[in-house]
């Protein structure tokens, strides 16, 4: 039965439990609702809850954990000796698991029967000219011992999926009994859907952390690999970027200093544009203007949020690297032959920084209007002017909310990659020159993964180093900022 | 009560200075949007006296008290009509700058407000923005004396660098009357200033009030009828934002003219 049938048919179950509760509890009150323990309602979640738990539960970890299950029988089967030099037991498994495929494809167009296609004494040359007939992919490597391996995978699943089907409706259907069994007047349904709703919100808040955890884990994983093959050192001291792609020949250079480099330049760029700007423009918002200069301003400073970062990086190809060039560039304004071509840091960073402007100024904004106004009128009170006010009081007192709100704006920055590929270009320069392209860790990951990549080569499994690194630096960002911003927060009550 | 001579002898005083008023106010209406919580105050507080605004919780003794230093400016929906003027000057004319208005008549909050700085910025605060003091060890004179003045010099002499946020309430609303008497106002108004104080720190404060009587007027805002007859001269009664009535404090309590500044002074209404 595909699973599509099998999610509908808990949930009819659990309609029906809710209904068949629900009249059970009022049957047995005699109809006098106020006899109940629980609104009657509760009655039905509970039974409810009953059949889907379990029903929904045990069918998820089945489908986690029959393919490991098969998996490992399957891979029992493949001989050493069938693992070629060059070859590995995962990727005969790979190639064990298309010919499943392809026999069921070939089974769907009739041109092998389910009886042939479970036969063991079957030859492996016989289903190898068939599946080409189906017009499955096949290739050398389907050997007997392979073709077998398939055949059983195949028998395995279906079993499983038969035994699922059967496993989930009977735990439904005890979920079923067990909740009406226990729906009597006195039942106490009320808490246990209290019980129920509080693990609900467990779950989604574990959902959140596991995939988190898991996203880690698979950098993790994949940074060591990456480690396996290319020397920590080399990658971490080292200070040129130039990867060569297989085939190209040569050995790579995968040093993260030039990386790391445009990375910091370009966000302190950026955040030397956005910061006094941003945190200006929250002030007289906050503080000077009128309500109805605020009611405007503030969606209009809102809206830059709004703009997808590729239209800034647009605007940083084609407006702002021009400008910067005639003005910095040879020939320009100056005179001073600093940049040689749109790209550089300072386009980028002038660009990220615009991007940012509405980010600090609405969590400034925001800040600011939480200090109390008693600790203005203190201050009005002892005749100090409005400025005199917010430099002394204001703003100290929203400090450790402000520099949480840099901090923040600094780790978008360190992860932002469209403005740099288009702004600053993809040359890996160490320099101090903000005039000159360089480029950041972001760009980088996209473009060790654009194209046709070898996930097994040190070239492409560099990004997950790279991601590692950039990972570690914004997550120490937002520690620190969390803990600047809490620790001093409650200094005002 | 020993107040009745003592009582007498101000009277005498003040007949002295029958034209000396600091701050009189004429035909003062105060809306906060449609709420018309002051109508028709008229009022005369004289120099060198403390003046006690009395009245049930609601009746705009704080707003009217807002009024003298321009602090409801800070309110945007609160509008001030009538006249109120400072030393024969119109406090609202248009020439008056409000934060030059404001260093002459200072004020204690009814809520302690420090600023989240050290308890020796906190006080420091008024007399480095008006430049009262030319080195630090002027600046450190002025501290001490007016902690001494706010009755907490005791209590925090050992740490003035610890924030002002973190003392108790009745220390930081004492904080807050150092704060202001440190920026040496010509007028002081407090408003309900004692009312998280212990009775020896109420003791210190009222002591404090009178001796600033000596060189400024101070006006305070108090619940307890007894320290409006214990430290003021002049008493006003207020209700429902008008000002019933207004004199000599030995005479309101002793013998008021109206009804209800009777009943409440009584406890019959409040
Ligand atoms: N900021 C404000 N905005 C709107 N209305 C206000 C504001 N402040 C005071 N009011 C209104 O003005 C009236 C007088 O308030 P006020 O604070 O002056 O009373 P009070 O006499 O000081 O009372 P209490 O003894 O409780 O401090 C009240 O009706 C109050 O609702
Ligand atoms: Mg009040």
């Amino acid at each position: 039965m595909p699973i599509f049938w099998l999610v509908t048919l808990i949930l009819v179950i659990a309609a029906l439990g809710y209904v068949l509760a629900r009249s059970r509890a009022l049957a047995s009150a005699g109809g006098n609702r106020s006899a109940l323990h629980s609104l009657p309602s509760y009655y039905g979640m509970n039974s409810g809850l009953k059949i889907i738990v379990p029903g929904f539960g045990l069918m998820i970890l089945w489908l986690l954990a029959q393919p490991l299950y098969v998996d490992s029988v399957v891979s029992g089967m493949i001989p050493d000796a069938e693992i070629k030099e060059g070859s590995s037991r995962g990727l005969l498994l790979a190639e064990l698991r298309r010919t499943a495929e392809g026999i069921d494809l070939a089974i769907s167009k009739n041109i092998m029967d389910e009886e042939f296609a479970r036969n063991e004494s079957t030859e492996f040359a016989d289903m190898t000219a068939r599946l080409k007939d189906a017009g499955a992919v096949v290739t050398s490597s389907i050997t007997q011992p392979i073709m077998r391996g398939a055949q059983e995978l195949r028998v395995l699943s279906s079993t499983g999926r038969w035994l699922m089907t059967m496993a989930v409706i009977l735990v439904s259907l005890a979920g079923l009994f067990w909740s009406l069994r226990e729906t009597n007047a006195e039942f106490r349904a009320r808490n246990v859907v209290e019980q129920g709703v509080l693990a609900l919100l467990i779950g989604a808040a574990s959902i959140a952390i596991l995939t988190t955890i898991g996203i880690i884990l698979s950098l993790i994983f994949n940074t060591v690999e990456f480690f396996k093959l290319y020397p920590a050192m080399d990658f971490f001291f080292g200070v040129e970027w130039a990867p060569s792609f297989s085939g190209r020949g040569g050995a790579s250079e995968l040093g993260v200093l030039p990386l790391l480099w445009g990375t910091l330049y370009i966000s302190i760029v950026a955040l030397a544009v956005a910061v006094p700007i941003g945190l200006f423009a929250a002030i007289y918002l906050s503080e000077y203007a009128s309500n109805r200069v605020r009611s405007i301003a503030k969606p209009l400073l809102e809206i830059l949020a709004g703009i997808p970062t590729i239209v800034y990086g647009l605007f940083a190809l084609l407006t702002v690297g021009p400008m910067l060039v005639s003005v910095f560039g040879d020939g320009g304004a100056l005179g001073l032959n600093w940049q040689g071509g749109g790209r550089a840091v300072m386009t980028a960073g002038l660009v990220m920084g615009i991007m940012l402007i509405p980010f600090v100024s609405s969590l400034s904004d925001d800040i600011i209007n939480a200090v109390p106004q008693a600790m203005r009128d203190g201050s009005y009170g002892l005749g100090a002017t409005q400025s005199e006010t917010i430099k002394q009081v204001v703003l100290p007192a929203a400090l450790p909310g402000i520099v949480g709100a840099v901090l923040l704006a600094a780790s978008r920055a360190i992860g932002e990659t469209m403005i740099v590929v288009l702004g600053a270009g993809a040359a890996a320069r160490l320099s101090l020159n903000p005039f000159e392209a360089m480029t950041t860790v972001t760009a980088k990951i996209v473009s060790q993964l654009t194209g046709d990549s070898d996930f097994a080569s040190p070239e492409a499994l560099v990004a997950f180093a790279l991601g590692m690194t950039l990972f570690v630096l914004t997550l120490s960002l937002n520690v620190f900022a969390l803990y600047i911003v809490r620790k001093y927060q409650e200094q005002y009550d | 009560m020993e107040g009745g001579l003592v009582n007498d002898m101000r009277t005498i005083q003040r007949t002295d200075q029958m034209e000396d008023m600091k701050i009189s106010a004429k035909d003062v209406n105060v809306y906060y949007a449609d709420n018309h919580a002051i109508k028709d105050v008229n009022v005369e507080i004289e120099d060198k006296t403390v003046t006690a605004f009395i009245g049930p919780s609601g009746c705009g003794k704080s707003t009217f008290l807002r009024c003298l230093n321009r602090m409801n400016d800070t309110i945007d929906i609160c509008r001030v009509e009538g006249d109120i003027l400072l030393d024969n000057e119109d406090i609202y004319d248009a020439r008056i700058d409000p934060v030059q208005l404001r260093a002459k008549v200072g004020m204690v909050f009814q809520k302690p407000n420090p600023f989240p700085k050290s308890i020796y910025d906190n006080v420091a605060y008024g007399p480095r923005i008006h430049g009262l003091a030319n080195t630090k060890a002027e600046l450190d004179e002025i501290v001490e004396t007016s902690l001494r003045r706010g009755a907490i010099w005791d209590e925090v002499k050992d740490r003035l660098d610890a924030p002002g946020t973190g003392l108790s309430g009745g220390q930081q609303q004492r904080l807050c009357i150092a704060r202001a008497v440190a920026t040496a106002p010509e007028v002081l108004l407090m408003d309900e200033p004692c009312s998280a104080l212990d009775p020896i720190a109420t003791a210190q404060v009222e002591e404090l009030i009178d001796e600033l009587r000596q060189n400024f007027s101070v006006v305070i805002v108090t619940h307890s009828m007894q320290q409006a007859a214990r430290v003021s001269q002049n008493t006003a009664f207020f209700h429902l934002g008008e000002l019933v009535e207004y004199g000599e404090t030995g005479q309101i309590f002793t013998t008021p003219q109206d009804s209800r500044t009777e009943s409440y002074i009584t406890g019959r209404i409040g």
